[in-house]
């Protein structure tokens, strides 16, 4: 079973590389320029006035340091919302392309891993441009930060399956707005990137804490300040994975109710 | 298997329902290697549901359903593998250009880019596409489209294709050459399944075909079998002028029903299907009654058509 998804998944690989190769100029100026505003203006701008007043509830590292491998996961949600959304919704409504693809030896569980496959490249390759950037600007305090890449790519698999998932029930685009609206702004907002989600009221807390962002926030700043404790990090971790396989099984149940009918 | 030679598609009381609604109400039909069969039927019949199912994308709510030898419940991926489908809507990738459509295609199938490059040429040559290859899909028309379609679904070499209504939508010199194409596939051996509401199309491209309405069969065989069965050899028409109204076409109906084996009162002309159409005609005048019009014609595959599924508009 494994070897033929395996061999459907490469069968696909031409057609997303054609994909790639025609919208990886305008994502890059897209997913990549809105998290360096961020940083320019929140890490260096904001942080500037932070650390002026003294960083003793941040641990003592700079307000830039602080945020930096937060911002990095809060990129990889958004990436990756954003590509289980609207390419989603194309392949079965505007272009179609999932029809033409389960007309052939590919079955509706092949494209949909296909389809995250691709989602798990942008993600990695927009985070690793990010991340080598956040490192020039001294946004790392440990060569361990760079563990912030596959925590990063984690997390937004974590978000992109589910998604993936909602997307393939619905009629029309319109519920998207709803998920970044109530979804992934709240996610990002009250992720423990801009601040400790301990200076929120308690059920706000709780509600971080339900977010796999927090999670991947948290990882990726202990791995940066060389603060990770086993067993936490253990935790998130497969919370987050677990949120990648239920995702992945109601999308793949999703694509198929909907193409096979 | 036994030395018979065993039908491609197959099918058994195959029926279709979704929900309450049933689509496909029990239908049994062979297609053979080497023919084109044609579904035939108005909007709603469960022609696009039974294609669907044929092409192994929608599972059977009941009956027996046999692809080249293959059961579709468990051996999808094994017949899609050898089926070309061109369905009703193009799904052709649109940012993509004409020949990207094609290679990306074949590697669905498992065919090497090498091999996918190759195939591509030759059919944008068979679908004189060869000079938009570079082309976007986007900047096609809508016939060059149905064409690339086409391609696409031949880049696996088929050994049976599916055509859900292959011209809906085209200008007459688009479907003639789509025709043209299919015609030629035809020649070289590939069995097709073509759905249609054109009977200019049944009649020009399938050896054999069905008639559907309501999710059954209603007739079966080729277009003369059927023409034959059906409606009479010849048809005449008689069109009176603006002064006879439709209440009077009543009564004059009633005075030449006995010069036809079926009579047909419509708006604007009456239908006397007899297989003589000229001593109708010479009848018809002897009677006194002065037409406007006369027209006498063969019976062509409509007339089955419209008597096996009515007039009224279904929708």
């Amino acid at each position: 079973m494994t070897a033929v998804a395996i061999e459907n998944g490469q069968r696909q690989f031409d057609y997303w590389l054609t994909v790639y190769k025609r919208t990886w100029k305008g994502s890059l100026v897209s997913s990549f320029l809105l998290p360096l505003l961020y940083l320019a203006a929140m890490g260096i701008g904001l942080g500037s006035f932070v650390d002026a007043n003294g960083t003793g509830s941040l641990g003592g590292i700079s307000y830039l340091q602080f945020i930096a491998p937060g911002l990095l996961a809060s990129t990889a949600l958004q990436i990756a919302v954003g590509e289980s959304t609207y390419p989603v919704m194309s392949g079965l409504k505007w272009q179609k392309f999932y029809y033409s693809m389960i007309a052939t030896p590919l079955r509706p569980a092949d494209v949909m891993y296909g389809q995250l496959a691709f989602i798990a490249f942008r993600v990695a390759s927009t985070c690793a441009v990010f991340l080598a950037v956040i490192a020039a600007f001294g946004g790392l305090r440990s060569p361990l930060g760079l563990l912030g890449l596959p925590v990063a790519l984690l997390v937004g698999m974590a978000a992109s399956a589910p998604v993936c998932a909602i997307a393939t029930t619905l009629k029309n685009d319109s519920g998207f707005a709803m998920i970044f609206r109530f979804g992934v702004i709240p996610a990002f907002l009250f992720s423990g990137a801009f601040f400790p989600v301990s200076q929120l009221p308690d059920w706000i807390e709780w509600l971080a804490y339900v977010s796999p962002l927090w999670h991947a926030v948290e990882l990726s700043r202990d791995l940066s300040l060389n603060t990770v404790e086993f067993w936490p990090a253990l935790g998130s971790l497969a919370y987050l994975a677990a949120w990648f396989l239920v995702g992945t099984w109601f999308a793949v149940r999703g694509l198929t109710k909907r193409l096979i009918s | 298997m036994t030395g018979q030679v065993e039908a491609l598609v197959r099918a058994r009381g195959l029926r279709k329902s979704y929900g309450d609604f049933e689509a496909v109400a029990g239908i049994d039909l062979e297609v053979w290697k080497g023919e084109a069969f044609g579904f035939l039927g108005p909007n709603g019949a469960g022609k696009s549901s039974t294609m669907r199912m044929i092409g192994a994308v929608s599972p059977v709510s009941g009956g027996e359903l046999r692809i080249l030898g293959m059961d579709p419940a468990t051996d999808g991926p094994a017949i899609r593998a050898r089926l070309g489908v061109c369905p009703q809507d193009d799904t052709l990738d649109t940012e993509l250009s004409v020949r990207e459509n094609l290679t990306v295609y074949g590697r669905y199938f498992g065919l090497s880019r090498a091999e996918c490059r190759e195939r591509a040429d030759e059919l944008l040559e068979f679908v004189a596409l060869t000079e938009k290859a570079k082309v976007k899909v986007d900047e096609l028309s809508g016939g060059m489209k149905r064409r690339l379609t086409i391609a696409r679904s031949l880049v696996s070499k088929p050994d049976l294709l599916l055509l859900d209504e292959p011209t809906t939508g085209l200008d007459p010199q688009a479907r003639h050459l789509l025709w043209d194409k299919l015609f030629r596939l035809k020649q070289q051996g590939v069995t097709l399944i073509i759905t249609t509401h054109y009977m200019d199309e049944a009649e020009q491209l399938c050896d054999r075909l069905v008639v559907m309405d309501g999710g059954l069969i209603a007739a079966e065989g080729s277009p003369a079998e059927l023409i034959r069965d059906y409606s009479t050899r010849e048809v005449t028409e008689l069109r009176f002028g603006p002064e006879v109204m439709f209440a009077d076409h009543d009564a004059l109906a009633g005075k030449v029903a006995d010069l036809a084996q079926r009579i047909e009162v419509l708006p604007d002309r009456l239908l006397l299907y007899t297989d003589d159409g000229e001593r109708a005609v010479a009848a018809v005048h002897e009677r006194g009654l002065e037409p406007a019009a006369v027209l006498v014609r063969r019976s062509t595959l409509e007339d089955v058509f419209l008597r096996l599924t009515g007039r009224t508009l279904v929708d």
